[in-house]
């Protein structure tokens, strides 16, 4: 007979807590983001696809061809492309494909690059209709920046 | 056409079916769009937001497209009755309505036996889910149905004890006669109990979460209604919500004064806000539970109901008896 008080006692009380708890959380503002209309800040962490850096001295990438991020790429979705150009020193860089459809965004290129030239975007909208719209040219997006 | 030929007695009874059935909708619509806005600012999120501003068509588009969905009737189904169960959920809803005080002068018909009236039209609706269950031939309506059957049975008594001790007090079941009776005060206050098991049967008779078992998504994808589509499918909301202003205006009726608030100018007629003020505070309550418990147990269910329910509410109703009885002879 005293569980039967005690279930009955225990058990309103722990249903009165969960209304209050509700009622509060239904005060709380909203926290939703009305996603397409709202966006929310990006952490500067965040790895989108690689992007050559804009080196604010010369206007220009910092790539010296070096070919070491095409060598190091575990997905083998680099082709880095120089040619001695007169007045250049080491190669100039002709252009900077990545296949971004393979590329498993490991960060390797952008530790082993010698002169820090390349960085992730903060770009994470992308869809597309066929796969060739993800194989970017780097040195033209950086020309269109 | 002159429609003064028209006996006034057939004009009357068509502008109220009218004015019934919109209703019906409405309610369904406030209450379908309540329930939804409230369930989101429970979880923190905005509820409908796309359709009107902050979502306010929501529930009309919703509407529109139901109207526009095909029927479809399972090959296997009992056809006449599948196609009955939603009619035999919908149409009692409208004659409920009759006997409602809504204010003073705001009631179609004043019968003597309106509480009991009332009672019985509500508990069509589980014939129409039983109906509804069994002619889908389909094991989840049919336990659906079975659930429904059982828990409705189990409620009702518990409901029907704790309205019975307001009953006697008022002595009378004419639902104007008890708003009446409770001059002085509310029979929530002196009768705090009965309020408490009643609107917990009542959450029960509606099927209401956490008593939703006969239509609970997880274990029976959706229980009776499984295989209805389109209107067929809306009519059993627009009950299922209808019911819910039921339970909610006999409650209001029974232990909240029914239309008595503060005066009004036309009060005969503008106690009707106070009435549908204190509907739809307790239906902000239904929905608040809802939104708050898990659903329960069948085991849960019924033994709340034997074990806690019930003798509360015969013990209840013997103290108002005894207590009945003794204040004249005290006093
Ligand atoms: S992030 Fe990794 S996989 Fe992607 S391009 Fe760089 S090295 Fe290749
Ligand atoms: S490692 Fe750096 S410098 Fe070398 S080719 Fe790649 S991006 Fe250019």
């Amino acid at each position: 007979m005293n569980e039967y008080f005690s279930d009955l006692f225990s058990g309103a009380k722990s249903l009165l807590v969960g209304l209050s708890v509700t009622i509060r959380e239904m005060f709380k503002p909203v926290v939703t983001v009305q996603y397409p209309r709202e966006k929310l800040e990006i952490t500067p962490n965040f790895r989108g696809h690689t992007e050559l850096v804009k080196d604010p001295e010369t206007g220009t990438h910092k790539c010296i061809s070096c070919m070491m991020c095409q060598k190091e790429c575990p997905s083998d979705c680099i082709r880095v492309k120089g040619e001695k150009r007169e007045g250049v020193k080491g190669l100039a860089l002709v252009s900077y494909s990545l296949d971004f459809t393979k590329c498993s965004l490991c960060g390797t290129c952008v530790e082993v690059c010698p002169t820090a030239a390349l960085e992730y975007s903060q770009e994470y909208e992308l869809a597309g209709y066929s796969s060739d719209e993800f194989r970017f040219d780097l040195l033209k997006r950086l020309e269109e920046r | 056409m002159d429609i003064s030929i028209l006996p006034p007695e057939l004009i009357r009874i068509v502008i109220s079916a009218v004015i019934i059935i919109a209703f019906v909708f409405l309610n369904a619509m406030v209450l379908g769009y309540a329930e939804r806005k409230l369930a989101g600012y429970i979880m923190r999120r905005p509820g409908p937001m796309e359709v009107g501003p902050q979502g306010i068509l929501q529930l009309m588009i919703d509407g529109v497209k139901l109207i526009g969905k095909q029927l479809i009737v399972p090959k296997e189904s009992g056809h006449a009755l599948f196609r009955i169960a939603p009619l035999l959920a919908f149409i009692p809803v409208g004659l409920a309505f009759v006997v409602i005080p809504f204010s003073d002068k705001l009631q179609a018909r004043d019968l003597d036996v309106g509480l009991v009236f009332m009672l019985a039209i509500m508990s069509v609706n589980v014939v129409a889910v039983l109906v509804a269950g069994w002619s889908s031939n389909n094991k989840y309506s049919l336990f659906g149905a079975i659930r429904s059957v059982a828990q409705n049975v189990a409620y009702e008594i518990p409901m029907l004890l704790s309205l019975l001790s307001v009953v006697l007090m008022a002595n009378t079941l004419s639902l104007k006669g008890i708003v009446l009776a409770q001059h002085p005060v509310w029979y929530v206050v002196c009768q705090p109990l009965a309020f408490i098991i009643y609107f917990v049967a009542g959450l029960a008779e509606t099927n209401r979460a956490p008593f939703d078992l006969p239509e609970a998504e997880s274990e029976l994808t959706a229980g009776f209604h499984t295989e209805y589509s389109g209107m067929s499918f809306s009519l059993f909301i627009l009950a299922e919500y209808t019911n819910m202003f039921f339970v909610c205006s006999i409650a209001v009726v029974l232990f909240l004064g029914g239309w008595s608030g503060i005066p009004l100018p036309f009060y005969a007629y503008s106690g009707g806000i106070w009435f549908l003020l204190k509907v739809y505070a307790l239906l902000f309550v239904m929905i608040w539970v809802r939104w708050t418990y898990p659903r329960v147990r069948f085991d849960q269910l019924l033994n709340f109901c034997w074990k806690y329910l019930i003798p509360f509410s015969l013990v209840n109703l013997m103290l108002t008896a005894i207590l009945v009885k003794l204040w004249p002879v005290v006093f």
